[in-house]
């Protein structure tokens, strides 16, 4: 009698235990929403789909008891569509994360849907730094840049170099005049001038009126406040007005590797820029990039892809850690974790959520300069993690006590 | 120095040239779709993406066959133009009986259809394509830094569009075509195969799109979304100057050139709602458009 009580005791521990192991399984989904058709195709896109499965792979989390699925829709730039995609992924596709998404508008509609149902929201490809400001949220990471950290870097270290005087040319929407005002605000704290600036309309075509305006301005830098296909015509055009050689600097405000690729080095040389990352920096960085470019059809990552899968790899570590994927515990340890990858190095993620990482200056390669394909840019300085970013107190994140 | 309206009158040509050089390309696209419109009363809503293959096939026949610009400018529009003449045969040549509309919608579907096509294989950042050697560089003109290649655009255009003008008004094949649009049945009757003219007329208006797309190819980028961007302006063009009439497509495009020019000058924010304000202006007033016939 007391065999058979002690063998049932012990029968129904292990059935209990099987259970804990059973549940020891933890499945996450994971949503990549992004521009698969539009502008920003290129540098986010299917790009970033394939970085985040490369992040899940390396991470090998299969074996460390993780199924993880990725997901992955097109939100056109448009924040009603990226909204109600990120509604249902939350209410009935059961998707805990939301990927990438560039577009400010989007990530600002996204943010507030992930808060409102207590999700976890990675961002890489969007620029407004209201993300870890104003609009900053308990379950928003922003992972690879803002437009703080490029008016800062870019601003600031071409008044170094001499160029003290500014003209803008501006894209006349929202981003444009952000990226004005924050540079602006850079230029003249490190005892530069602002000459003037024209808003162009979105999207332009034909920049040459606006650049003889900017060339007769006199001003040394013409800093391009703009992106995509507007930053590269007045970058050709730009070239093609013989600017650059009559002495004057071009700024690309936010300018990423393939705009880079678009224009050639032929047009763009020279040209001064800051990104996160780039596929060329150290081992860690190529033996990404050349794993990556393999299933991308020979694309190097940009700075966003290379965000996409360095969060996926600290989200997964966090899930590792808390043994489930609670998104308010995730996020409390991914806070607590440094951050270190092969792309960006070592970082942390700051309590309004801002990733921070060091950023770097680069100068695009002249053409007898480069050695390949994308041999497009060498560094000129790195901007250490403490000084890329917005310091904490300023950004009027109610996080921040 | 002498100042106009408070800008400096050195500044103020300099951007009229520049308006005019715009003025080229809108003339050259708009031509095209007038030659269309007013010989086969379509609306060729595909005029955007012809235009972005012809810089497209500019840019593969450098690329893949090493082939350069001055024959890419032959051959592009050439390539271009036989793509469209498929396109008519196959399809639109079906809906000439029905109303406008479904030309319309047919078109701009096939638009769709063909940046979607190219977006998927070249993705959008769009690609390089170098100034030919002989044109780059410029010449200082005292108020202005002119690049050649600009220089170019405009000689090349205005004797483009001046031909067409002459062979569609003043020689015999231009009469043919005239007449096969005001009545068809009797110019076929006179042994002329109007079915072929048809196909030809839109095989050529397509390929003026081509060779505007090649003369933009080195100054704007190469990029799949680049004639959507244009088309809308264009067909403002086209209305202002009368659907239809060669001559207020050619002299309306240089003429809305200027005038966007100057309105970068003095409110840059309103440079890309002025044409549409002058042709909501235009419609109000003379609703066939400056040089349009009345109906």
């Amino acid at each position: 009698m007391k065999l058979s009580k002690l063998l049932m005791a012990v029968s129904a521990a292990a059935l209990l235990s099987g259970g804990a192991f059973a549940q020891d399984k933890i499945d996450v989904k994971l949503g990549v929403l992004n521009d698969r058709s539009g502008t920003y195709a290129d540098l986010s896109g299917e790009g970033s789909v394939i970085a985040a499965q490369m992040a899940v792979e390396d991470f090998k989390a299969a074996d460390k008891g993780i199924n993880v699925e990725i997901v992955s829709a097109d939100h056109q730039n448009k924040p009603d569509i990226g909204s109600s995609i990120a509604r249902q992924w939350y209410d009935q596709d059961g998707v805990d994360v939301i990927l990438d998404v560039p577009t400010s508008s989007v990530a600002l509609a996204v943010a507030d849907i992930t808060k409102e149902k207590n999700k976890i929201f990675m961002d890489s490809g969007a620029g407004s730094s209201d993300l870890t400001g104003k609009a900053c949220s308990p379950n928003t990471v922003h992972w690879t840049y803002d437009t703080w950290a490029l008016a800062n870097g870019t601003g600031s270290a071409m008044v170094k170099a001499g160029g003290d005087t500014w003209f803008f040319l501006t894209a006349d929407y929202a981003f444009g005049h952000a990226l004005e005002r924050d540079t602006a605000a850079v230029v003249e704290k490190a005892g530069g001038k602002v000459l003037g600036s024209v808003r162009h309309p979105f999207p332009g075509q034909d920049f040459s009126s606006f650049l003889l305006q900017a060339q007769s301005s006199g001003a040394k830098v013409i800093g391009l406040a703009n992106a995509g296909a507007d930053t590269t015509n007045a970058i050709k055009q730009a070239s093609e007005f013989g600017i650059v050689q009559g002495g004057q600097k071009l700024a690309g405000l936010l300018t990423f590797v393939t705009d880079v690729k678009a224009l050639g080095l032929q047009t763009a040389q020279g040209l001064v820029l800051t990104e996160a990352f780039y596929w060329d920096q150290n081992e860690g960085t190529r033996e990404f990039s050349k794993r990556f470019a393999e299933r991308h059809g020979g694309a190097m990552p940009t700075m966003v892809h290379a965000g996409v899968y360095a969060s996926v790899l600290h989200y997964l570590k966090a899930v590792e850690a808390t043994k489930g994927k609670d998104a308010t515990a995730v996020m409390a340890k991914m806070k607590e974790m440094p951050t270190d990858d092969p792309l960006f190095g070592q970082g942390e993620i700051r309590v309004d959520g801002r990733h921070v990482h060091n950023m770097y200056l680069f100068e695009v390669k002249k053409p007898e300069e480069s050695t390949g394909d994308w041999d497009l840019y060498k560094t000129v300085a790195t901007i250490p993690a403490a000084e890329a970013f917005r310091p904490l107190a300023d950004g009027g994140c109610n996080l921040v006590k | 120095m002498a100042e106009i309206f408070g800008i400096p009158a050195a500044a103020l040509y300099g951007q009229l040239l520049l308006g005019f050089i715009n003025g080229a390309f809108y003339a050259t696209l708009s031509l095209g779709l007038a030659v269309i419109f007013g010989l086969l009363n379509i609306i060729n809503f595909t005029h955007g993406a012809q235009y972005m293959m012809g810089a497209f096939v500019g840019w593969m026949l450098l690329t893949y066959l090493g082939i350069g610009y001055w024959p890419a400018l032959i051959l592009a529009p050439i390539i271009v133009g036989v793509v469209g003449m498929v396109i008519e045969r196959l399809l639109i040549s079906r809906l000439y009986k029905l109303d406008h509309l479904y030309g319309l919608l047919l078109t701009f579907g096939l638009a769709l259809i063909i940046e979607g096509l190219f977006r998927n294989g070249y993705g959008v950042s769009g690609m390089s394509y170098a100034i030919p050697a002989e044109l780059s560089g410029g010449v200082n003109l005292g108020f202005m830094f002119l690049p050649l290649y600009r220089g170019w655009v405009v000689l090349a255009s205005l004797v483009v569009c001046l031909g067409t003008w002459f062979m569609i008004e003043k020689t015999r094949l231009g009469a043919y075509l005239r007449a096969a649009t005001e009545n068809p049945t009797l110019v076929q009757a006179f042994g002329i195969n109007v079915p072929l003219l048809v196909t030809l007329t839109y095989g050529f208006g397509v390929a003026l799109a081509g060779f505007a797309g090649v003369l933009a190819a080195p100054i704007y980028a190469v990029n799949p979304m680049m004639g959507s961007n244009l088309i809308i302006v264009v067909f403002a063009v086209v209305v202002i100057g009368g659907m239809g009439s060669i001559l207020g497509a050619v002299v309306t495009g240089f003429a809305l050139g200027l005038i966007e020019g100057l309105t970068k000058v003095f409110y840059p924010e309103a440079a890309a709602t002025v044409i549409f304000i002058i042709m909501a202006i235009v419609l109000l007033v003379k609703p066939a458009g400056l040089f349009g016939r009345e109906a």
